[in-house]
């Protein structure tokens, strides 16, 4: 026997109204045990509101090699962004 | 340190024009203080070198556990045993952080425990050592946590993300460990006589060891210097352990202690103390399994596990069975 | 807190004592043991979350020796009365002091316990001493996680493997003749139940009884038979474990007598 309890990974909601945060990963056997362990190890310090967990394996994650292809074409789409764009001082706040 | 001696495996620091293309590119993103992030590609001893420094970093720390835990029944007040349970509990979390850490780079928590446990992978000298006294547990958080908060602080921006985050955390929770070790003795040395003497005699036997936590000189260590390169080490040892020593000494003697070292003075050229050479040999013996609580504190490790074997089963097994019994619910009704 | 010494007049001093030192003394011996696993636990996750539920009961410790030091009034404060009385004068449950024995026996019977624990601080919330309702409130909170975590793995255990099952059995027929204490009334109840300040122990056995049948049924082990039952904890007559914990616990107290530390 003795084969290991899968890994999770644990987000946390720190505060009402923000979004949940990785902030580790810890073992369980299932995934109501590995809330359970995320409270115990992850909220000693009163850091949550609401736990979520995902299996490690569950993860779908992007190739780090595709990184350029998939995230500096948005570098060039600089009128994404709001400075792009200059607005007279008389117009006042926009 | 809680990583003492990590080796690298290097035979020498190349250069950027002897690199692959490949390690190249990885260097100049260390270099421009970039993070590595897991399956990124990455020299093997980069990774490895990683595999070993955060492993012993985490079996430090949950051998590290045992010295202070030795004295969680007999703190002398309520508030005492709750604050050195907690502070031990902490460890035993940020040990859990740096395997996690670990298991990132392709490694998993079982074979590392099974290195912890067959003597393959080391842990810090300074746990061998046994507490003997409660000022001795005092000693710990001042001295040795001390000590550790010296290297983990730089840590906090090694090259390896998941080992610098698990540091960011584990920095913000130990902030209260040294504290709470500093305040034990604060209290004691306005106590009785016979509670001073403990409190020097603690001091007396951590000093040594702490300073030899730092390990030897590596000024000349080829690893060192490739960690250096790699940023996953960031001072050298005697520089760490300088700025240990500054910074302790007048916190003794503001607690009325004698460091037991005839040789400390202050330097005021160098703006620093002079002091004197740790035991090396006793240092390198500790390191080969002869200190005094060598035995025990693996014996216990291994006890833990070795008798926990059924309970992780059982809970396995029961997952499994509930996994099944869901499955066959959801079938049924379909 | 006028009220409260109102209330307090009309019952026996001394009934209260004791009733709040049992409820510290649960507390602090319990805490004490789980204490030991520190460091020892079979899994990493496990060692911080039984720390935890012991780091809870040493809190909640202070809160009832502090309040049993305040009505008893002759300055003793909680420290005192955990450090510097003889086995004699602990009124916890015989059950509390069992040795640890293996992970499994652990959590039984902190399992055992935990439902009784929730049980009983759900009626001091609503006690007529304001004092006694509010460190229950705090306390429930705790106790409620304690008690979902301790049941979640007795049945976990018990529908494991063949030896976890086994074992948590034995573990169950082990500590069984220990839990009919919990229900046992001494005279101290009797004024206390009258001013609606603590439930006569025997109240609390029906809901006890639901809570741990229903548990043992899902977790495939057999609810022993209600034979003989062990007691005196509540009137300070232990086993011989009880003197070892307060051997270690008190050390320092007892061997540096009037240091502060």
């Amino acid at each position: 026997m003795s084969s290991e309890w899968p890994l999770w990974e644990v987000f946390i909601r720190g505060q009402h109204g923000l979004n949940h945060r990785h902030v580790g990963s810890l073992h369980a056997p299932d995934a109501e045990m590995a809330i359970n362990n995320a409270r115990d190890v992850y909220t000693r310090r009163n850091e949550g509101v609401s736990i979520w967990v995902v299996r490690s394996s569950d993860i779908t994650a992007s190739s780090p090699s595709d990184k350029g292809p998939l995230f500096e074409p948005s570098n060039s789409k600089v009128y994404r962004h709001p400075t792009f764009f200059d607005i007279p001082d008389e117009v006042g706040h926009m | 340190m809680y990583a003492q001696m990590v080796k690298t495996d290097a035979a020498r620091v190349k250069s950027l024009d002897d690199m692959a293309p490949e390690e190249r590119a990885f260097q100049e993103r260390i270099d421009a203080g970039q993070k590595i992030e897991p399956k990124e590609w990455m020299p093997e001893g980069y990774r490895k070198t990683l595999v070993r420094q955060i492993s012993q970093h985490a079996h430090s720390e949950i051998v590290g556990q045992l010295p202070e835990g030795n004295w969680i029944t007999r703190a002398p007040t309520l508030e005492r045993k709750a604050i050195l349970l907690a502070k031990v509990q902490d460890e035993a979390g940020h040990g859990l952080y740096l395997y996690c850490a670990a298991e990132t780079l392709g490694i998993s928590r079982d074979e590392m425990y099974e290195q912890l446990h067959s003597g393959k992978a080391k842990y810090s000298s300074i746990f061998n050592y046994p507490t003997l006294s409660w000022a001795d547990i005092g000693a710990i958080g001042w001295l040795v946590d001390g000590a550790a908060i010296m290297n983990q602080v730089p840590l906090q921006r090694c090259s390896y993300g998941p080992y610098a985050r698990a540091m960011v955390r584990i920095c913000k929770e130990e902030s209260f460990h040294q504290r709470q070790g500093f305040d034990i003795l604060a209290k004691m040395v306005k106590g009785t006589p016979a509670q001073r003497a403990m409190v020097q005699d603690a001091l007396d036997r951590w000093w040594w060891p702490s300073l030899m936590m730092f390990g030897p000189s590596d000024d000349a260590s080829i690893h060192s210097a490739q960690s250096m390169v790699w940023k996953i080490k960031q001072n050298s040892n005697d520089e760490l352990r300088q700025k240990f020593v500054d910074q302790t000494v007048p916190q003794a003697e503001y607690l009325g202690l004698t460091v037991p070292d005839p040789d400390l003075k202050w330097n005021e050229k160098k703006g620093g103390y002079d002091f004197g050479e740790p035991d090396w040999k006793e240092f390198f013996e500790v390191i080969a399994g002869n200190g005094l609580c060598n035995a025990e504190r693996l014996g216990a490790r291994r006890k833990a596990w070795d008798d926990g074997a059924w309970f992780r089963d059982g809970l396995t097994v029961h997952a499994e069975k509930a996994s099944a019994r869901r499955a066959a619910k959801t079938a049924a009704a379909e | 807190m006028a009220t409260a010494i109102i209330v307090e007049a009309a019952v026996d001093r001394a009934a209260l004592f004791e009733f709040l030192l049992r409820m510290g003394d649960n507390a602090l011996i319990l805490g004490h043991r789980l204490s030991e696993w520190c460091g020892h636990a079979p899994a990493l996750e496990e060692d911080i979350a039984l720390a935890n539920t012991a780091l809870d009961l040493i809190g909640q410790t202070q809160l009832w020796l502090g309040l049993a030091g305040e009505v008893e009034g002759r300055g003793r404060s909680a420290d005192d009365l955990a450090y510097l009385r003889d086995a004699r004068e602990f009124r916890n449950l015989l059950l509390t002091e069992r040795p640890n024995g293996d992970y499994g026996k652990t959590m039984m019977r902190q399992f055992l316990f935990d439902a009784w624990h929730y049980v009983v601080l759900k009626a001091l919330r609503a006690s007529s001493d304001a004092r006694i309702a509010e460190i229950a409130e705090k306390a429930s909170k705790e106790v409620s996680y304690h008690l979902e975590r301790s049941r979640d793995l007795v049945i976990r255990l018990g529908d494991g493997t063949a030896e976890s099952q086994a074992r948590m059995q034995e573990a169950l027929d082990d500590l069984w003749p220990y839990t009919g204490e919990m229900f046992v009334s001494e005279t101290s109840d009797e004024p206390l139940g009258a001013a609606g300040m603590a439930p006569e122990p025997q109240s609390l056995k029906a809901e006890w009884d639901a809570l741990v049948a229903e548990a043992l049924s899902e977790a495939t082990l057999k609810k022993p038979a209600d034979g003989h039952m062990h007691k005196g904890g509540k009137r300070g007559i232990h086993t011989e474990h009880l003197g070892y914990i307060l051997a270690e616990l008190q050390f320092l107290q007892r061997a540096y007598p009037g240091a502060t530390w």
